[in-house]
C-alpha cells in the first residue's frame, strides 16, 4: 500500500492524497477516520480510504452522498476496499 | 444486578419498543392458552372424549386463522412458528415442483429464513434488487421471470425497515410467469388485512409471536394450485403435511389473537391501533430527524408497517446504541452487527444502499403513546451525542 501513496505523490503537481488506513477496523471507525481526514481537507483535496469491514462498502458512499462530498472511486484493494473521496467546497 | 440497579430497574418506566421481535402476548390469547393447557391436553388424533374435545377445538382455530387469510380451512397448516412455515413453503414448494424450472427468486430484503431456505431448497436462487426504501424492481423481477422459476419469495412488510412490498404488480408478474407466489406476512398478519385476495399469493406465512399470539406457533396457508411436500414426517396429522403432536393451547392462543384483533376485516381493533400508530409513526419520524443531526431514516414514508421507525445515526455502533438506550429504559433493535464477531452488516440495509451502521428500529404497540416516544427521540438524541462524543475524544 505504501508504494502506491508514493506513485500517488508524483502523478502531478497537486497535493498528494491524504491515506486513511482503516483496515481491520469494524464500522463506523472507518466512515469516522474518514469524516476526520475529510475535515482537515481544503475544497477539492483528496482522501483515499482503505478499508475491509463489509459495512465500509456501503457506508462510505452513504456518508459522501449525506455529506455532499464527491466519491471519485472505489476499488478492489489486496484487502477490502480503496475509496478516493474529494472534498467539496 | 446489585441492589441499586435492581431498584432502579423495579422504578424505572421501560418502554417496549420491539414489538417486530417479539409483541407482547395478548390478554385473551394468554387466557386461551392457560384454558387449553389445562383441560385439552389430549392427544386430538384420539378418539376417546378428551381426544374429540381437542380436535374440536384445533379445527376450530384452523377455520378462524384461515378465515383471518381469506383461505380454506383445509389449505392451512400449523407449524411451530414463521421460521418452519417459510420453510415448509419454500422447500415444500420446491420438493414437489420438481418439473418445473428449479428456480427460485427472492427479493433480497427477505428475512434471512426465507433466504437460508430458498437457498437449501435445492433449486437456483436468484436474488431480485431493491430500491433505496426498500421496494423490489418490478423490471429486475420480470427478467428474472423470464428465465422460469417455480417459487417466488416477497414478503408483505420488511422487518428492519418495515416497508411494503408493490404486492399487486409482483402477484402479476408471477401470475404471467406460471410461477407460485409466497408471501411471508409475519410482519403483518393480525395487524394490517393478509387476505389471499389482497396479497394475490399461492403461499402465506404468518407467526402468532409478531402480533401477540403467543410462541413457537405459525401458520401455513395456500391457495388451491399451490402443492409442496412435507419436511417434518412420520404421522397422519394434518392430513400428513406435518407430523408430530399438536400445539393446541399455541394453536388456540394465535387464533384468539387474531380474532379479537380482526386485522382483515378493516374495522376490527388492529385496524383502529394502525390508525392510530400510523400518526405516532410520522410523528415520530419527524421528531427524530429534527432533534439528531446526521441521521438517515430509513423505509418508505407511506408504503410501510404503521407501528415501525428505523434509522442510522452516523458515527455510531448499532449495539452500543441499543445498549444505551436499554440504560435509559427503552427496548429497541438494532440490524447493525459491528461489534460482533460475525460483523456481516444487515443485508436488508446493504440492499438498500443504506447506512448500514448506527441502526435502530423501533416497533410499538397500544401501550406507547406520544409522550413515550417523545421521551424516546430525547433518549435517542442524547446517546448518540454521547457516543460522538466518545468517537471524537479517541
Amino acid at each position: 500500500m505504501i508504494p502506491r501513496v508514493d506513485r500517488l505523490a508524483s502523478v502531478d503537481d497537486a497535493p498528494p492524497p491524504t491515506l486513511v488506513d482503516a483496515l481491520g477496523k469494524a464500522c463506523p471507525v472507518p466512515v469516522i477516520d474518514l469524516a476526520k481526514a475529510v475535515a482537515r481537507l481544503t475544497a477539492g483535496a483528496e482522501v483515499i480510504v482503505l478499508a475491509d469491514d463489509p459495512g465500509a462498502k456501503v457506508d462510505i458512499p452513504v456518508w459522501c452522498r449525506m455529506k455532499g462530498h464527491r466519491l471519485l472511486a472505489v476499488e478492489p484493494a489486496d484487502r477490502g476496499w480503496e475509496f478516493r473521496v474529494q472534498r467539496s467546497g | 444486578m446489585d441492589r441499586c440497579a435492581a431498584h432502579t430497574a423495579s422504578v424505572q418506566r421501560r418502554v417496549y419498543l420491539d414489538q417486530a421481535s417479539a409483541a407482547p402476548w395478548h390478554p385473551a390469547a394468554l387466557a386461551a392458552h392457560g384454558q387449553v393447557a389445562a383441560q385439552l391436553f389430549a392427544d386430538p388424533s384420539r378418539r376417546h372424549a378428551g381426544g374429540r374435545a381437542a380436535r374440536d377445538l384445533l379445527e376450530q382455530a384452523r377455520a378462524a386463522v384461515a378465515g383471518e387469510l381469506g383461505a380454506a380451512p383445509e389449505r392451512l397448516v400449523f407449524t411451530s412458528g414463521g421460521t418452519e412455515a417459510i420453510h415448509l413453503a419454500v422447500r415444500g414448494a420446491a420438493a414437489a415442483n420438481r418439473t418445473r424450472q428449479p428456480r427460485i427468486v427472492s427479493a433480497a430484503v427477505e428475512h434471512s429464513a426465507v433466504l437460508s431456505a430458498a437457498d437449501d431448497a435445492g433449486a437456483d436462487h436468484v436474488r431480485v434488487a431493491v430500491d433505496g426504501d426498500g421496494r423490489v424492481d418490478l423490471d429486475q423481477l420480470e427478467a428474472a421471470l423470464a428465465a422460469g422459476a417455480l417459487l417466488v419469495n416477497v414478503q408483505h412488510a420488511n422487518h428492519e425497515v418495515g416497508t411494503l412490498q408493490p404486492l399487486d404488480e409482483v402477484a402479476a408478474l408471477c401470475r404471467s410467469a406460471d410461477a407460485l407466489l409466497h408471501v411471508d406476512a409475519c410482519q403483518t398478519a393480525g395487524r394490517l388485512p393478509v387476505g389471499f385476495d389482497r396479497l394475490g399469493a399461492d403461499f402465506v406465512t404468518l407467526s402468532g409471536a409478531k402480533f401477540g399470539g403467543g410462541r413457537g406457533v405459525g401458520a401455513l396457508a395456500w391457495s388451491p394450485r399451490a402443492r409442496f411436500a412435507p419436511l417434518v414426517t412420520g404421522d397422519e396429522r394434518e392430513h400428513r403435511r406435518r407430523a408430530g403432536l399438536e400445539n393446541a393451547p399455541g394453536i388456540a392462543a394465535m387464533a384468539e389473537a387474531l380474532l379479537q384483533q380482526a386485522a382483515s376485516s378493516g374495522t376490527g381493533p388492529a385496524a383502529a391501533e394502525a390508525a392510530r400508530a400510523d400518526r405516532l409513526r410520522r410523528r415520530l419520524r419527524e421528531s427524530l430527524s429534527a432533534a439528531v443531526d446526521d441521521l438517515e431514516v430509513h423505509g418508505h414514508p407511506e408504503e410501510t408497517l404503521p407501528h415501525l421507525v428505523a434509522v442510522s445515526a452516523l458515527y455510531v455502533d448499532g449495539e452500543a446504541l441499543v445498549g444505551e438506550l436499554d440504560r435509559a429504559g427503552f427496548a429497541v433493535h438494532s440490524g447493525s452487527s459491528c461489534a460482533s464477531t460475525s460483523g456481516e452488516p444487515s443485508h436488508v440495509l446493504v440492499a438498500m444502499g443504506a447506512l448500514t451502521h448506527g441502526h435502530v428500529r423501533a416497533s410499538f404497540g397500544p401501550d406507547v403513546g406520544e409522550a413515550d416516544l417523545d421521551a424516546f427521540v430525547d433518549a435517542l438524541a442524547t446517546a448518540v451525542g454521547a457516543l460522538r462524543a466518545r468517537s471524537r475524544a479517541h
